[in-house]
């Protein structure tokens, strides 16, 4: 698993950030305002920016809690990017223990901690187009993620 | 982000402000189940009218809290929710749990 631009239809790339940053619980707020701010520059409502910066809580929370176990030393990446037809891509990464059963994680409600509902997942798939996951035992998770802005739209004025 | 925590007879009455996430998340279910226990409180109003976001690790701990609340047969109230909250609220179906109501005063006048 490699994060890096490579391979990626980098022409049609309008803007991008990469940062990475480690599992503090106070940086998943820095996260989300970091992504929410970086997407407004697709013109896009309120509403679509407050639904991002949900999704990528969920996705950060997720590699504190489980990939790290709330340990505060893994390093967290996300790469977010823009592309020319409005389309949002982003990837949340950890270096962490990784999934072992990823379609019992995936279940709507699923939560190997008691104390939790198992939303995150069902969060990410709701609120955005493609949800798609790679993950290791023992070497990590990757989550990507991606929404299309102009479809809504379309969908919108439908 | 900061929580108040006021007790009214058998009600616990948990004011929020702030964002809703995994950095208060655990430490608030802790107070208010410490605070269930020792007080033998039945029942819970959240008051999230100051509340400008919330995840799943926020609303954990609202539905768990309606879970020990209603297992010993107490009420759950929300109050105050607005809108991203109101939204991800209703997404989640704690609306069917839970009343919601726009101030604290609603309940008192119910
Ligand atoms: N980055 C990750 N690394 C390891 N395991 C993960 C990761 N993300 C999710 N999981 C596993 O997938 C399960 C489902 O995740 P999901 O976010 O849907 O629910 P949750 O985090 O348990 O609860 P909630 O999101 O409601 O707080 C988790 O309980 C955990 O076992
Ligand atoms: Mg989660």
């Amino acid at each position: 698993m490699e994060t890096s631009l490579k391979g990626w239809e980098i022409m049609s790339i309008v803007n991008y950030v990469h940062f990475e940053f480690p599992s503090l619980p106070e940086n998943v707020s820095f996260a989300r305002s970091c992504v929410g701010a970086f997407v407004s520059q697709l013109n896009c409502t309120l509403d679509d920016i407050e639904e991002i910066k949900l999704v990528v809580s969920e996705a950060v929370s997720n590699c504190i809690i489980h990939a790290y176990e709330n340990r505060s030393d893994g390093k967290i990446e996300i790469i977010a990017s823009l592309r020319d037809d409005r389309s949002l891509e982003l990837t949340v990464k950890d270096y962490g223990k990784g999934i072992e059963n990823l379609e019992q994680a995936l279940q709507p409600s699923y939560s190997s901690d008691p104390n939790r509902m198992g939303l995150g997942f069902t969060f990410m798939k709701s609120f955005m187009d493609e949800m798609d996951i790679s993950s290791q035992p023992q070497e990590g998770t990757s989550v990507l993620l991606k929404r299309n802005f102009l479809n809504r739209d379309r969908q919108a004025y439908a | 982000m900061d929580v108040e925590y006021k007790t009214v007879r058998n009600t616990l009455v948990v004011r929020v402000k702030g964002e809703l996430d995994m950095l208060i998340a655990d430490k608030m279910r802790q107070e208010i189940d410490r605070r269930l226990e020792e007080n033998s409180i039945k029942n819970l109003i959240f008051n999230l009218e100051k509340v400008t976001f919330i995840d799943s690790s926020g609303l954990g701990v609202i539905i768990g809290r309606y879970k020990k609340v209603s297992a010993v047969s107490g009420r759950m109230f929300i109050v105050g929710a607005k809108n991203p909250v109101e939204k991800i609220l209703h997404f989640s179906g704690i609306n069917r749990l839970v009343p919601m109501y726009s101030s604290e005063q609603d309940i008192i006048n119910l």
